[in-house]
């Protein structure tokens, strides 16, 4: 078995050195740039906006002129493999997992504890996350850190230990924009998505096959790809892949683990966890299933396949470099097509982190920001369930919209910080999701009426800290409005920050000539601000 | 004139509201599929799962209370509506709509192979999936895209007091969720533009921004109520789902949630309080439906995404179950009991009781008995309606 395991390890080795090999090949610049290949404005405005989070005037600027290769590089070399924010304290903490007691003598004070001790983590987990994106100097790795965090769906409503949430969220990092094939052996043995999809429950004799069906029709292959003996025959080979309770680390457990012959997709032979995850990765499907899902992230709802299958062969012939797949998609003609501009919808946690990018705010605290996202549907570490957030047009609806647009009515609703959130001012339709642990709840829902039990007390407490968060962010119409060239007036200036901050032209008729405050308030509520 | 003035001119008018009326009309007869909105349905959601068994309590079985030596509801307190059943005494003011023959109670609502997770249990109710299967839409989103309300409508569905659409999640629909009417028309004012794109992602916001302009172009009037609502927050649902239904230009469905379902632990007081809350919220609301002439065209609904362990645990609460207890409610309804009481002799290995009715049955009943709605489409099946309805 070890050794099994060890010649799989050895042959992933080989498959980074092919994949830098063939990178350093691919990345190789064209030998003629061709005009249309220099960055426009709108160009370099729609390449960082997608592969990133609400660029700024500044950051456009030093890409204008680039060619699309060369931007694409400084993107792809500038990604990181760590957080450049210090994670919480308690995620440096090691020693066994602070489990209540199971079984009889497991008394309630002691599960209330725990679960309040969770609760806590988690929501310090949401804001440090938040803050990292904001601090990032790489928006593009958590980007990508998020795009797997909704791919490898993990949920702390399940897996209940912070720690745990906060370990993944490492694993997807440091994978995020390297070998995609080490990324999904990793995260096989993920304690938290062990966890997530049951696999510790998975034994020999009696085989939980949640895991084995998830990593082919999710992680890897795409539904249609495999049959459901194909799972069966998986899921044996996952037995015995656990969890040490009392460290919180993965741990293969031999006499649990099925170590008969087993046939997946056409492949036969006394088969182990980490073989099958090979055999998925031999199938061309996976490279597909993979681009595609890039494709929905970072062009368009609408999928081009043969240009899809072109950047798919090479993600595979790389042996799943991630970075060979995104530079197939960002240098490609696709990608920059009139048609493909402005077709997708900001996620909350792009609209949320992209504003704030946007305009150079910098808030003191990040969780009140967490938790507005959370609010406008998009719970990190809480994905609705194992498929992830569905994404692009179910981000809006009626609730969810008046959430985003109150979100920025409040934080551009005054320039002096005092005037932009004065107590007693009308409450947000902000929502917690109450940690992540127990569901949404509306603010309006928990509002004080008659007596309250003490459950409540805290999340109105907790709700009132988070409003009270988002305001006394130091932010100056009038400077960042002057950052735009006013030689021809007031109205060029109106265009520029128009250009600057929507992907495609407003919809509501924009009162030019306004204050400077008032015309960022009319751009950021328009219906194009949601759009990317 | 543009229609956004129009709007704005036809909510200003002081007499009730001329123009909807007119729309309304002209709409059903243009309604294409035979549907009939004009019942609305209200959904009341016991989240965090309610505990059936202590709600209509099987006073009669002995199994009853030996399963729930601390928990279970005393004999001389049930509200005795059979010789083996029983309400809760939370629930007595129920009585008279017993009596009356209005309420039925639906007995092991549930579905096959359960599952006990708070989020993908309610994610299955919601979108009336099977038990393995995951679907995008809810069952009246569905529904609603194979039959359409009238484009005169306020909206297709109003969520009360909870962020979550829940059966109305997913494209297409116009669904609304508020806390109370004054709120919603406030944060309304930053929905300010219609219309069309051929970029698909702009027109659905555009569209989005639209549906919250027509809601708020017809909720705004509030009917003056002689019922009294219950104080506090359900009360208040309830009241603002009142409102909601009296709106002339119509609803069809209205959603309101009671949460604080999950008793774990010291479950009797907080069912007690709750189930309070929920008999004080029906009459208002029968009153209130009563008093707009609509009791007879409105049914009545109650849903979660499961009941509780039959066995009460070590802390005087109950755990996740499965099939539990249901009412439906409405000068419709033909009153009395349906399905039947779980077996507690015959519990699955995890201590729960199989179902006698499958929720989808419940949902069909609304779709094709209430509204004409074909529902073997939206709930991806066929499912036969209960006989709770009366012509």
């Amino acid at each position: 078995m070890t050794l099994l395991t060890h010649s799989s390890r050895n042959a992933l080795a080989g498959a980074s050195l092919g994949a830098a090999l063939s990178l350093l090949f691919l990345l190789a610049p064209s030998a003629a740039a061709s005009s249309t290949d220099v960055l426009s404005y709108d160009d370099a405005r729609h390449l960082l906006n997608r592969a990133g989070f609400g660029a700024t005037e500044a950051e456009i600027q030093r890409t204008v002129g680039m060619t699309r290769e060369k931007a694409t590089r400084i993107l792809l070399d500038g990604a990181r493999t760590s957080p450049v924010t210090p994670p919480p304290a308690w995620t440096a903490e090691t020693g066994p997992l602070r489990y209540p007691r199971r079984g009889i003598d497991s008394i309630d004070a002691e599960k209330k504890i725990f679960q309040q001790e969770q609760v806590r983590e988690g929501l310090e987990l949401r804001g440090w996350w938040v803050g990292e994106m904001l601090a990032t100097t790489s928006p593009l790795t958590e980007r990508m850190t998020l795009f797997w965090h909704n791919h490898f769906v993990s949920s702390q409503q399940k897996v209940k230990l912070a720690e745990l949430m906060y370990r993944q969220n490492a694993t997807l990092r440091a994978n995020a924009l390297g070998n995609f094939g080490e990324m999904l052996h990793a995260i096989a043995r993920d304690p938290a998505m062990v966890i997530y999809l049951d696999n510790a429950q998975n034994r020999k004799g009696s085989p939980n096959e949640n895991f084995a069906r998830e990593v082919m029709e999710l992680f890897t292959l795409g539904e249609g790809n495999y049959s459901e003996q194909d799972i069966k025959e998986a899921a044996r080979a996952f037995t015995g892949w656990s969890l040490d309770r009392n460290t919180g680390q993965f741990v293969f457990r031999r006499f649990i683990h099925d170590d008969g012959m087993k046939t997946v997709l056409n492949r036969a032979g006394y088969l182990d966890g980490d073989q099958v995850l090979d055999i998925l990765l031999a199938q061309p499907a996976t490279a597909e299933f993979i681009t595609r899902k890039l494709w929905r992230e970072f062009v368009s709802p609408d999928l081009d396949e043969p240009a899809i299958r072109r950047i798919a062969d090479r993600f595979r012939n790389s042996r799943y470099d991630i970075k060979v797949a995104l530079h197939g998609i960002f240098t490609s003609d696709a990608f920059y097509a009139k048609q493909n501009r402005a077709v997708l919808v900001k996620s909350p946690i792009e609209l949320v982190v992209g504003t704030l990018r946007q305009f150079g705010m910098k808030p003191g605290e990040a969780l009140p920001f967490a938790v507005a996202a959370a609010g406008m549907g998009q719970n990190l570490f809480a994905p609705p369930n194992v498929k992830g957030w569905p994404g692009q047009e179910t981000w809006i609806n009626a609730s969810t919209l008046l959430a985003r647009k109150q979100f920025l009515e409040r934080l551009f609703r005054g320039d002096e910080p005092a005037n932009r959130m004065m107590p007693g001012t009308e409450a947000p339709a902000a929502v917690i999701a109450d940690a992540g642990m127990t569901g949404a709840l509306p603010r309006q829902a928990i509002q004080p009426q008659g007596a309250l039990d003490p459950e409540k007390a805290r999340q109105i407490r907790f709700l009132r800290a988070m409003e009270r968060g988002m305001s006394g962010i130091p932010f100056s119409s009038d400077a960042w409005m002057a950052q735009f060239d006013a030689s021809r007036g007031a109205n060029s200036r109106n265009n520029s920050a128009s250009r600057l901050l929507l992907a495609t032209a407003p919809q509501s008729i924009q009162d030019a000539g306004g204050e400077p405050l008032a015309q960022v308030r009319a751009l950021v509520l328009d219906a194009a601000y949601q759009l990317k | 004139m543009d229609r956004r003035h129009f709007l704005k001119l036809a909510g200003s008018i002081p007499v009730v509201s001329l123009a909807p009326a007119l729309m309304t009309r002209v709409a059903w007869a243009a309604t294409p599929s035979g549907a009939d909105y004009r019942k609305p349905l209200i959904l009341i959601e016991l989240k965090g799962g309610n505990d059936g068994l202590n709600t209509l309590v099987p006073y009669a079985n002995p199994t009853y209370y030996a399963l729930r030596p601390k928990i279970g509801i005393p004999r001389e307190q049930v509200v005795q509506l059979s010789d083996s059943v029983g309400l809760h005494p939370a629930l007595e003011p129920l009585l008279p709509l017993w009596k009356n023959r209005e309420l039925a109670v639906l007995q092991g609502v549930g579905y096959p192979a359960p599952n006990l997770s708070h989020f993908r249990s309610i994610e299955i109710w919601d979108t009336a999936s099977r038990s393995e299967e995951y679907l995008q839409d809810g069952w009246l989103t569905r529904a609603f895209g194979a039959a359409p309300t009238p484009k005169s409508f306020a909206a297709d569905g109003v969520i009360i007091g909870s962020p979550d659409l829940g059966p109305l999640a997913g494209g297409g629909t116009r669904a609304i969720a508020l806390a109370n009417t004054e709120q919603f028309l406030r944060q309304a004012r930053l929905a300010t533009v219609e219309g069309q794109s051929r970029n698909k992602a702009l027109s659905h916001i555009l569209k989005v921004e639209a549906d919250i302009m027509q809601a708020a172009s017809h909720l705004g009037a509030s009917h003056a109520f002689t019922t009294e609502f219950p104080q506090g927050g359900f009360g208040n649902a309830i009241k603002t789902a009142s409102q909601i239904v009296a709106n002339e230009a119509g609803v069809a469905v209205v959603r309101v949630t009671l949460s604080g379902f999950d008793t774990h632990s010291g479950q009797p007081g907080t069912q007690a309080r709750l189930l309070g809350e929920l008999a004080g919220g029906v009459v208002a609301l029968k009153s209130a439906l009563v008093e707009l002439g609509k009791w007879n065209d409105t049914l009545v609904l109650t849903y979660a995404e499961f009941g509780r362990r039959p066995k009460e645990n070590l802390s005087n609460g109950t755990d996740h179950g499965t099939a539990s207890a249901h009412f439906a409610l409405g000068g419709r309804v033909a009153g009395g009991m349906y399905g039947e009481q779980p077996s507690l002799d015959r519990l699955s290995g995890d201590g729960n009781p199989g179902y006698a009715i499958d929720f989808r049955s419940v949902y069909a009943t609304a779709l094709d008995r209430w509204w004409g709605v074909p529902s073997s489409g939206p709930l991806g099946g066929t499912f036969t309606p209960l006989p709770i309805l009366r012509a």
